[in-house]
């Protein structure tokens, strides 16, 4: 089973990173009003079903993958 | 008398955890390195200090794999006993991230690197840690970090501020940190995690002395909590 998880910076969160991307498209002549940097976490794991795969990744991203105070989580599986 | 126990923890990527065992030597400890995969602590030891650095090459999130390893299990038992911890930069990172302590270290507002003396205000000198000092002592230590501004939701920092949580504040604002928090203890008062470095101002050669002061107080501490019997 195949796994995606998005981790972005809460909204309200200041994101340090997305504004350093942010100033240097503008400086490469972008027109662009804003910019938020996540990360991406693709996982390949063992189990019975989507229910079981989604309970495993919710478990990772409160234990590991995500901190809870400034980030959020989207999870998406891919059943292959 | 005998020296306490101090077990300062190395992760892969830490480089503050010799100079910290050094500076504990220096005001009355006897520092004992723990490498990160140990399940446990030595039998006698008075209290834990996690070292700075840059432990995983600050992976994911600075500290966040470090608060998983192996020996911060013991860590959180010891804690949970009532045993004196202190983080000191990577190390408050890795206490936030474990849950130790309240909170989370963000990167700096500058979006840049700090390196220099920063003067705290002590906002608490009856914790464990900053009894050695007056209250409203101002001291100068050293900081060195890139994800160094401490945030909490504003209900949570009203909250530690009303319990005298917040123990040290910058004079100015040296990196975006919510209400110039420098440092923080738990609500138990034996966790303490700081993001300046008094282990590299324990010398006036070095410029400043004044991180002897918590270091001092934190070997008071592993002295009287060695005395309880585990």
């Amino acid at each position: 089973m195949k796994a995606t998880v998005v981790v972005r910076p809460k909204e309200g969160i200041l994101d340090p990173q997305g504004e350093a991307v942010e100033g240097s498209l503008r400086k490469l002549g972008f027109d662009v009003s804003r910019v938020r940097v996540g990360r991406v976490v693709d996982i390949e794991l063992s189990a019975e079903n989507n229910d079981e795969a989604r309970g495993q990744i919710e478990r990772m991203c409160t234990e590991l993958l995500a901190n809870p105070l400034i980030e959020s989580v989207e999870v998406s599986l891919d059943g292959s | 008398m005998e020296r306490p126990v101090v077990a300062v923890l190395q992760f892969p990527g830490s480089n503050d955890d010799r100079d910290a065992a050094w500076a504990l030597g220096s005001v009355g400890a006897e520092p004992v390195l723990v490498w990160h995969d140990e399940r446990t602590l030595p039998p006698e030891t008075g209290a834990v200090v996690l070292p700075g650095g840059f432990s995983y090459g600050d992976y994911l999130r600075c500290g966040a794999i470090a608060s998983v390893a192996p020996a911060m299990d013991a860590v959180r038992r010891f804690a949970a006993a009532g045993g004196p911890v202190l983080g000191i930069c990577n190390g408050f990172q890795i206490l936030c991230e474990a849950r130790l302590l309240p909170g989370v270290l963000r990167p700096n507002r500058q979006l840049e690197f700090v390196c220099r003396d920063a003067t705290v205000r002590v906002e608490s000198a009856d914790t464990l840690f900053t009894r050695r000092c007056q209250p409203g002592e101002e001291l100068v230590l050293p900081v060195k970090h890139g994800e160094g501004a401490w945030y909490a939701d504003e209900g949570t920092f009203m909250t530690l501020a009303a319990r005298g949580q917040i123990v040290l504040r910058y004079t100015d604002d040296v990196n975006g940190s919510v209400g110039n928090v420098a440092g923080i203890v738990s609500e138990r008062e034996n966790v303490m995690g700081l993001m300046p470095h008094p282990e590299h101002a324990v010398d006036p050669l070095l410029g400043s002395a004044d991180g002897g002061l918590l270091l001092a107080a934190l070997v008071d501490a592993a002295a009287e909590h060695a005395l309880i019997p585990a």
